[in-house]
């Protein structure tokens, strides 16, 4: 940012025909120089981040040489399906789903989550469904931790504080659910000789909101450096159906709808954008808050939390630890 | 009465720092934004305030002043009242 003119939304505008076509180029780039791969494979979830994604990748190399998976379980909402399965027939590309939920049962995913969660609420069973939330958003004092959501049967819902153990426990066995669908996208990759394409928006990779071997793992992620703002503003222009582009962001892991903003940012995204593109920037939380209508204090809580979230985060990012470099087969960044 | 201080730190120095003992930890340090514990290292202290001194930590007692150094745990103990619980070790 140039001058202390007023600070807005303005800054993440883009020209979406000239980003289009630069991922196209990067793309096609890592792909054969790279890469040596034929084609992609994407993970259709129906939201705009991969659906932005598959777009760009059929821009790229063309929709005969993009593999759409759509990968829902038993818990996933119907949106889901609906939509992955509309985004594939709008690209034109090929698609299978795969319900994975006899794997998720195979391997115990909600065996040990819902076990998990019966040590903190017993009665916790069939007709009851869960979520995760962060109760405090980081524009309000206090430690930011995951309670858990329960609703029961009865249509009351319950929240509570969740011990370290059956946290743990429950995480690890929810993610699962990302780490099965990774699979199945390399085992599709394999048998086509095609890599695959994270899903990734900016706000996504630099917090880390996901799973590491999950939907961390990719062989490329073309719109990582993008604010989900300016993937909106692509998705428009590569003119994808208006019921994904007015999707609200979420998990779709736990049975509970959750949004992204109560499961981990505790701020609509538009605004996670702003301060985040703030820090990144060294734009003063003064000026963001006043583009936002907040108070400075609220957003320099934000910008804190921001930072907090990296490190937190950090080990997500990090390729295996080495004793000393293995020079000869480095990666080359 | 224990020396809660030194039992916290002991806590820490093993259960987040692995016993690296050349770790210089002031007792008003921030344990967050010195990448020492992160949220998961919250609840994991949170049990060990309860399990090692018997006191019970309530949801309005997650406040950064009572959590995110050794001076502010010490003082929070003492506040609750708490030098009970399994004794012994850190762990």
């Amino acid at each position: 940012m140039r001058e202390r003119e007023r600070f807005s939304a303005a800054v993440l505008a883009l020209d979406p025909a000239a980003e289009v076509a630069r991922i196209a180029a990067a793309v096609r780039r890592q792909l054969a120089g790279e890469l040596k791969r034929r084609g992609l494979v994407v993970a259709l979830s129906g939201g705009v981040d991969s659906s932005v994604v598959a777009a760009l990748c059929v821009e790229a190399i063309g929709r005969d040489r993009v593999f759409g998976l759509r990968l829902p379980e038993r818990e996933s909402s119907s949106a889901t399906r609906e939509l992955g399965r509309r985004i594939g027939d709008h690209l034109g590309i090929a698609a299978l789903e795969e319900d994975i939920t006899p794997v998720l049962e195979s391997v115990g995913c909600y065996r040990r989550r819902d076990a998990a969660i019966r040590t903190v609420i017993p009665e916790y069973g069939p007709g009851y469904a869960c979520k995760l939330v962060l109760p405090a958003g980081p524009t309000e004092p206090g430690l930011r931790l995951f309670s858990l959501v329960v609703s029961c049967p009865g249509g009351e819902v319950v929240e509570r504080r969740l011990p370290h153990e059956a946290y743990l426990e429950v995480v690890a066995a929810s993610n699962f659910k990302q780490r099965v669908r990774k699979m199945l996208e390399y085992h599709h990759a394999e048998r086509l000789h095609y890599a695959v394409a994270g899903t990734s928006n900016r706000l996504e990779y630099d917090q880390g909101f996901f799973v590491k071997g999950g939907d961390g793992a990719a062989d490329l992620k073309p719109i990582a450096h993008l604010y989900k703002t300016q993937v909106y503003q692509l998705a428009e222009h590569l003119g994808l159906p208006e019921a994904i582009r007015r999707q609200v962001p979420t998990t779709d892991t736990y049975p509970m709808a959750q949004t992204q903003e109560e499961f981990y940012f505790s701020l609509p995204w538009s605004a996670m954008d702003l301060c985040l593109y703030g820090v990144n920037h060294q734009v003063p939380a003064g000026d963001v808050a006043a583009a936002m209508g907040l108070e400075e204090e609220r957003v320099q809580r934000v910008y804190r939390d921001i930072e907090q979230k990296r490190r937190t985060t950090r080990y997500l990012h990090l390729s295996p630890r080495l004793v000393e470099a293995v020079s000869e087969v480095e990666p080359r960044r | 009465m224990p020396d809660v201080s030194a039992i916290i730190r002991g806590f820490i120095l093993d259960n987040f720092l692995f016993g690296q003992a050349d770790y210089l930890l002031g007792a008003g340090d921030s344990l967050l934004e010195h990448g020492i514990i992160d949220s998961t290292g919250v609840l994991e202290l949170v049990a060990f305030l309860e399990r090692r001194f018997g006191l019970s930590v309530a949801d309005q007692d997650l406040v950064p002043e009572n959590l995110d150094s050794i001076r502010g745990l010490t003082d929070f103990v003492r506040r609750k009242g708490g030098c009970g619980g399994e004794g012994g070790g850190h762990a």
